[in-house]
């Protein structure tokens, strides 16, 4: 859109088009052609609207992003109250998109603009699915009063217990909150990861401070929403996905999926990084740059991790990185050490529609003593073969997979135990907790089953303390380092616990 | 090294003669895409442009499918739209795709049809103005571009905005019943450069086909103002 500017009182003040008052001269030009941009002086008795100020406090918006007039909007930031910030900046040729971090050349492009009358008016490819931003879109941003939350109201009403374990890296949280840096915690998978976090949630929140829990995945977002408004009753709680209804209310929790942290700036005082090392927010470097941004600058980054990647484990192991372990299961077991097993050339007897015989039996045997199972299979293509291969012999197995329109139903029949055996590609490999569950990896030797990968497949078993020898088999055509590294991870971890 | 302009995954062109002798096309999809988009070959309805592959022989007569006999049935249309000529079936991907372009706004993922599009321009309808079927004001705005211009544009000739649109809140009033019983709905008129298709053979420009009606409404509306005949070509059908 295009803007006019011109100086009041020393300061150059940009005026929408549409607002242009009558006895100013100045031509209207794009938003990113503004040679000076001013935000008027904050001013404390100027009344403004509570509700654009939760809507907008600690994010970075497009218009469109609010439900509110351009005159609305106008008026906050002819108050002080809010600021525009270029979406898209040029330096040197190159440009860089202010909301993701979009600098790959290859991801901008540009149309000639309807709004702005430019020829060419830059892009970000990368963020479209948020809104466009182009140049001559800016980004909105609160500056006027801070948000206020009720704290007398905040309170933790859990009553559970913690392990010695999950006690130690409990406090190691709760002395650190109100500080700022990096924490990570390195809890063994079923360690009780999300309790471990209440005592330190609750002593932010308490001191007025604004937290995110930040995941990879809509589903754990899913699964904390209702654990967390059961013991944090009195405080305002979001839960942010895609897709989730858009909130526009100053929640003072916010439990969000990576992705959607790219709309928040200088918002948190605390930051917890569920999953570091899960995809996507290891795989996109992106993803990383939109944490950094959603934080405040003296903020506390806390990431929780069962398996964090060598980068990280570097830094810990060096000193570089405060961390707590927590090498134990919260019911005192040890975990499943896997076992290896050789099942010959696999692609080859698929091929012939046959599946090795120790797999066979594997499956078969697991129906005998009726033990649920997930076989873990190294893609989609082998998973059709084998689910096909094995539903002929054995009626009642499933398979799943991301694009599977009946994922959901199937993760909820195998949770019920109406599934025997579900095969599934990675997709299950973290947060699905199935009380007396075996597993079992086919091709184990594939790339696309990492060490932590593995370490995460393996942490499926056993997970309840009436059950907490579940038994974990990697059937291979031929031993990964990979694979190596996970058991040795296991053991280590086993024997950190003096188990 | 090419990045897919739907998915940005990273890929290689296959190397083929046309290749090596330089005359291959522009690969702008990976092969993943590439692969989702369903060309439209072999036997098509004569008008529409729809393809028979895909169609249950009971909803067509010899070279055209039904839609287009009733359309060709009816006084008040029939030749109004000579043809229409598609590049692509409309399927879930396409679908993704154009909505990708106009909804999100990703005006980039038009070059990655240039070259099919100039093909069908040069073989079906060298020589006719171009004119792109329009976006009301309104519409245009919220968009920031209108997509269909940006498809004429890659023909590489001249395109001429013949046609506005007008609100339908506006016209309403204006409608006789006559007018309304003849589905004369106005969403059209002449633009002020109008004369520019007086006398000419005009093909209209849209992302999609899908009842024919909104092109044929465009289509009148050329006719009237002394268009001698009008076709289309879209993304989609």
């Amino acid at each position: 859109m295009r803007f006019v500017s011109f100086f009041v009182d020393g300061k150059s003040l940009a005026v929408p088009e549409v607002l242009k008052p009558p006895d100013v001269s100045a031509v209207p030009v794009s938003f990113h052609k503004l040679q000076v941009l001013d935000t008027p002086d904050f001013s404390e008795v100027s009344p403004f609207s509570a509700e654009l100020q939760a809507s907008l406090s600690g994010k970075l918006l497009l218009f469109e992003e609010l439900p509110y007039s351009i005159d609305v909007i106008h008026e906050h930031y002819l108050n002080g109250c809010l600021a525009y910030e270029k979406g898209i900046e040029e330096a040197g040729g190159s440009f860089v998109c202010k909301r993701c971090g979009n600098d790959k050349p290859r991801l901008f492009s540009s149309f000639s603009c309807f709004r702005c009358k430019e020829k060419e008016c830059v892009y970000c490819r990368k963020c479209l699915v948020m809104g466009r931003v182009s140049q001559c879109t800016p980004l909105v941003r609160w500056c006027g009063a801070e948000l206020e939350w009720k704290l007398d109201e905040v309170a933790l009403t859990w009553t559970g217990e913690l392990s010695a374990a999950q006690r130690k890296a409990s406090d190691g949280l709760v002395s650190r909150v109100g500080g700022k840096g990096e924490l990570l915690i390195w809890a063994v998978c079923g360690a009780g990861k999300t309790e471990v976090l209440f005592y330190g949630l609750e002593r932010a929140l308490k001191t007025g401070q604004r937290v995110c829990l930040a995941t990879p995945r809509t589903d754990v977002v899913l699964e904390l929403l209702p654990r967390l408004r059961k013991v944090f009753p009195g405080i305002t709680l979001a839960g942010l996905y895609g897709g989730s209804e858009e909130k526009l209310d100053g929640a003072q929790l916010v439990v969000s999926t990576t992705h959607q942290l790219f709309r928040y700036r200088d918002a948190f005082d605390l930051v917890v990084v569920d999953e570091v090392d899960a995809f996507p927010y290891s795989y996109d470097s992106s993803l990383e740059h939109a944490v950094h941004q959603a934080k405040k600058k003296d903020a506390l980054i806390v990431y929780l991790s069962a398996t964090p990647g060598r980068k990280m484990k570097k830094r810990a192991v060096a000193g570089g990185l405060p961390h707590v372990k927590i090498p134990l299961r919260f019911h005192g077991f040890p975990l499943p050490v896997p076992r290896f097993v050789w099942c010959g050339n696999w692609k080859k007897r698929l091929k012939k529609g046959r599946l090795p015989g120790n797999v066979m039996n594997w499956v078969e045997h697991q129906l005998e003593v009726k033990r649920q199972g997930f076989l873990f299979v190294p893609s989609v293509v082998a998973l059709h073969q084998i689910v096909a291969l094995l539903q002929a012999v054995f009626p009642g197995i499933e398979g799943v997979h991301a694009e599977d329109p009946e994922r959901k139903e199937k993760v909820m029949k195998f949770r019920k135990g109406e599934i025997s055996i579900l095969v599934t590609t990675t997709i299950l490999e973290r947060g699905v907790t199935v009380p007396f569950t075996d597993v079992a990896v086919f091709g184990a030797e594939e790339d696309i089953f990492t060490e932590s990968a593995l370490v995460q497949i393996a942490g499926r078993a056993g997970r309840s303390k009436d059950d907490p020898a579940g038994e974990v088999v990697f059937f291979h055509y031929g031993k990964t380092s990979a694979m190596v590294d996970a058991k040795r991870h296991i053991e280590g971890m086993n024997r950190e616990a003096g188990l | 090294m090419n990045y897919c302009l739907y998915c940005d995954e990273g890929f290689y062109e296959t190397v083929s003669w046309s290749f090596v002798l330089g005359i291959a096309g522009e690969m702008h999809f990976c092969e993943g895409c590439s692969s989702s988009l369903e060309r439209i070959e072999g036997e098509i309805c004569e008008i529409c442009g729809r393809s028979f592959s895909l169609f249950p022989e009971q909803y067509r007569q010899e070279n055209r499918c039904n839609d287009c006999i009733h359309w060709e049935e009816d006084v008040n249309w029939r030749g109004v739209l000579v043809k229409n000529r598609s590049l692509y079936v409309y399927n879930d991907f396409l679908k993704e795709l154009i909505s990708r372009l106009k909804y999100r706004g990703d005006a980039e993922l038009v070059m990655g049809f240039r070259q099919e599009f100039r093909k069908i321009y040069q073989h079906e309808f060298k020589g006719f103005v171009v004119v792109p079927v329009p976006l009301s004001q309104e519409r245009h705005y919220e968009r920031g571009f209108n997509q269909t211009q940006l498809l004429a544009e890659l023909l590489g000739v001249e395109v001429e905005h013949a046609l506005e649109r007008v609100l339908h809140e506006k016209k309403q009033s204006k409608k006789s019943r006559q007018e309304r019983l003849e589905m004369k709905e106005t969403i059209f008129e002449l633009a002020n450069n109008s004369k520019l298709v007086y006398g000419k053979s005009v093909v209209l420009v849209d992302d999609v086909y899908t009842t024919g009606a909104t092109l044929r409404q465009a289509s009148r509306v050329l006719k009237e103002g002394g268009a001698l005949q009008v076709s289309s070509m879209t993304l989609g059908r």
